[in-house]
């Protein structure tokens, strides 16, 4: 067993709710053996030591690949790749899109915070109109990316894709358990997180429970 | 006589042998001219196999299915060597078994689609590290099997990533090998990544420190092995004045052009390297301390004199001389006019 060694995530982010949703899950249902989990540079690569489950780095963008490749050598493990929205709707696009359209039977985590947060609050593919980043400081006028809607043109009918917050930790752990099976069924699941970033969003408190309200306004929660 | 053990095959057909020798399970792959041959033959031997949507996807996933523990390959060239440098800089840092079969094509840019030695320094030293990787350049058919089943053994038994670093006349050409006489052990792989065993395996680092100790160990390891796989073939070499140095089937080209070169009684002799990756130094320099003159011949701009000069010893007191045709097959009557004249 290694050593535990706390998480480095900021104060008040998201992540930690994330991963120890994902950890209780595995371990009620006794998965945590089988559980394999790559982490896209970004903020997920803090992970790494996060739970007591087999863990690794890729690259930023790169998951996606490195998971299936796991999961076709290995078709008895469950297959997580943790990713930011940059990471999986960027970078990483071309690679998550093939493998939804493939069936590819991984769960991927999208951990949407609407910034690049690692690199300090540039423009995500998910960042909002009129929202100020590092590289639009006058405000984002570009399109907004919506993740598991375009990816549901494409997939397989039995595939599973939704989205929820990270202050709905009831919905992350049934939506978890629903990619789970999903993955165990032969399947393709994308399951999208609104997370807190109160580094870069610049919040404290109630503002940031706020901030991740409105962003339900655009980013529907909810299986899709 | 006929030899009946002999068989008529292309280098791309002898590539996939060799894959399925080892006992190779899954192959990753994105096509390209001139390696699209050795991917559709395993794929046509019944192999396990996926198309990916570019070779970034394919090399990642062989990383994956490496670390499951799974005999997993892939087969590139030029610009698909290029995305696969992602990949392969992971292999590198993560010390993963990782083989890449590539087959030169002329370049920069889409080049041409058949041949050069181009891709040589991309090979040896791509990515964001320090070169820790096995690179093999066969010179003919026979040893263009030899050298892939090496570089699986090799590089699953020390956990380096491994290229063959070929060229698209060598997998197009057909030819007779004994493939026979030619088999090998074949080490045994193993998941890096356990079952319920909780593997925490980072590759990005907080500390300059924690980095400088994973290269530094990489590096040690890396010089352990080098005198057990550094490779290279000398030939003609005893009471040579002038010393032509070459790869591959510029090299190949080259031992003919010696024989050739002598009938004229002219000291020549060749050194070959079949490893560009460990470099056999002292055989180099033991030889290279010996002659007047060094003629370094490649199909680019001195991409292999590069490597080479970099490991001679001050010791070396000849002068050097270049025929180098970038992207440009070199004929033995060329190498045998040119050197004529040194
Ligand atoms: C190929 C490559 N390009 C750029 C980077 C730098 N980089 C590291 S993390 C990151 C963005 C991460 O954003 P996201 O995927 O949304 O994850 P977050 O940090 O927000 O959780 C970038 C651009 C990198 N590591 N690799
Ligand atoms: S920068 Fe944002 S996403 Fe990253 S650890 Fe801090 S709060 Fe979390
Ligand atoms: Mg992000």
């Amino acid at each position: 067993m290694p050593e535990y060694i706390p998480a480095k995530f900021c104060a008040g982010c998201g992540y930690p709710i994330i991963l120890m949703t994902l950890g209780r899950i595995l371990e009620q249902k006794q998965l945590s053996k089988k559980a394999v989990m790559g982490l896209d540079i970004g903020c997920s690569l803090l992970a790494i030591n996060a739970l007591p489950i087999n863990i690794f780095h890729t690259h930023h963008g790169r998951v996606t690949p490195t998971m299936l490749g796991f999961k076709r050598a290995r078709p008895d493990s469950l297959c997580f790749g943790l990713t930011g929205d940059g990471g999986a709707y960027a970078i990483g696009w071309q690679s998550l899109f093939h493998s939804a359209l493939r069936d590819e039977p991984i769960t991927v985590i999208v951990v949407n915070n609407t910034v690049y947060a690692m690199t300090g609050g540039q423009t995500a593919p998910t960042t909002l109109p009129g929202q100020k980043t590092d590289t639009n400081p006058n405000g984002y006028d570009g399109a907004t990316f919506f993740g598991p809607e375009s990816l549901r043109h494409i997939t397989h009918k039995d595939a599973y894709l939704a989205r929820t917050a990270a202050n709905n930790p009831k919905d992350i752990a049934t939506y978890i358990e629903k990619a789970i099976a999903t993955q165990s069924a032969g399947h393709f699941s994308l399951v999208e997180i609104l997370s807190f970033c109160p580094t870069n969003w610049k919040t404290v408190g109630k503002a940031t429970m706020d901030y991740v309200e409105n962003l339900k306004k655009v980013y529907k929660v909810g299986e899709i | 006589m006929y030899d009946v053990k002999k068989k008529f095959m292309t280098g791309a057909e002898i590539a996939t042998q060799a894959a399925i020798d080892f006992g190779a399970d899954t192959m990753y792959g994105y096509p390209i001219t001139p390696v699209t041959e050795v991917f559709t033959n395993w794929i046509k031997q019944g192999q396990k196999y996926l198309q990916t949507e570019d070779e970034i996807a394919a090399g990642f996933a062989v990383c994956g299915a490496v670390m499951a523990g799974q005999k997993a390959f892939t087969a590139t060239s030029g610009p698909g060597h290029i995305l696969m440098q992602d990949a392969l800089s992971m292999a590198e840092g993560m010390r993963l078994p990782f083989v890449a079969i590539v087959a030169q094509r002329g370049g920069p840019s889409s080049g041409t689609v058949i041949y050069s030695q181009q891709e040589t320094t991309l090979a040896c030293f791509g990515g964001n590290g320090e070169g820790l990787r096995l690179v093999y350049s066969p010179g003919t058919l026979a040893e263009l099997y030899t050298l892939i089943r090496r570089a699986f053994n090799e590089s699953w038994q020390y956990r380096f990533p491994a290229i063959i670093l070929t060229d698209g006349y060598t997998v197009k050409t057909r030819g007779l090998v004994d493939l026979e006489n030619l088999k090998v052990e074949n080490v045994a792989s193993a998941p890096l990544v356990k079952e319920g065993e909780i593997k925490h395996w980072p590759n990005i680092f907080t500390f300059e420190e924690e980095l400088y100790t994973e290269v530094m160990k990489s590096k040690a390891d890396f010089d352990k092995i080098t005198a057990g796989v550094a490779t290279a073939e000398e030939y003609q070499t005893e009471d040579a004045e002038i010393l032509l140095i070459a790869h591959g089937i510029v090299g190949a080209a080259t031992k003919v052009a010696v024989d050739q070169l002598r009938e004229a009684d002219k000291k020549v002799g060749l050194f070959r390297p079949i490893t560009l990756r460990p470099l056999a130094v002292p055989q180099l320099n033991s030889i290279a301390k010996k002659v007047k003159k060094i003629v370094f011949i490649e199909s680019s701009l001195g991409q292999l004199a590069r490597i080479i000069k970099d490991e001679l010893s001050p010791g070396v007191g000849a002068s050097f001389e270049y025929l180098q045709c970038p992207g440009l097959g070199i004929e033995i009557e060329e190498i045998v006019n040119q050197v004529s004249k040194f």
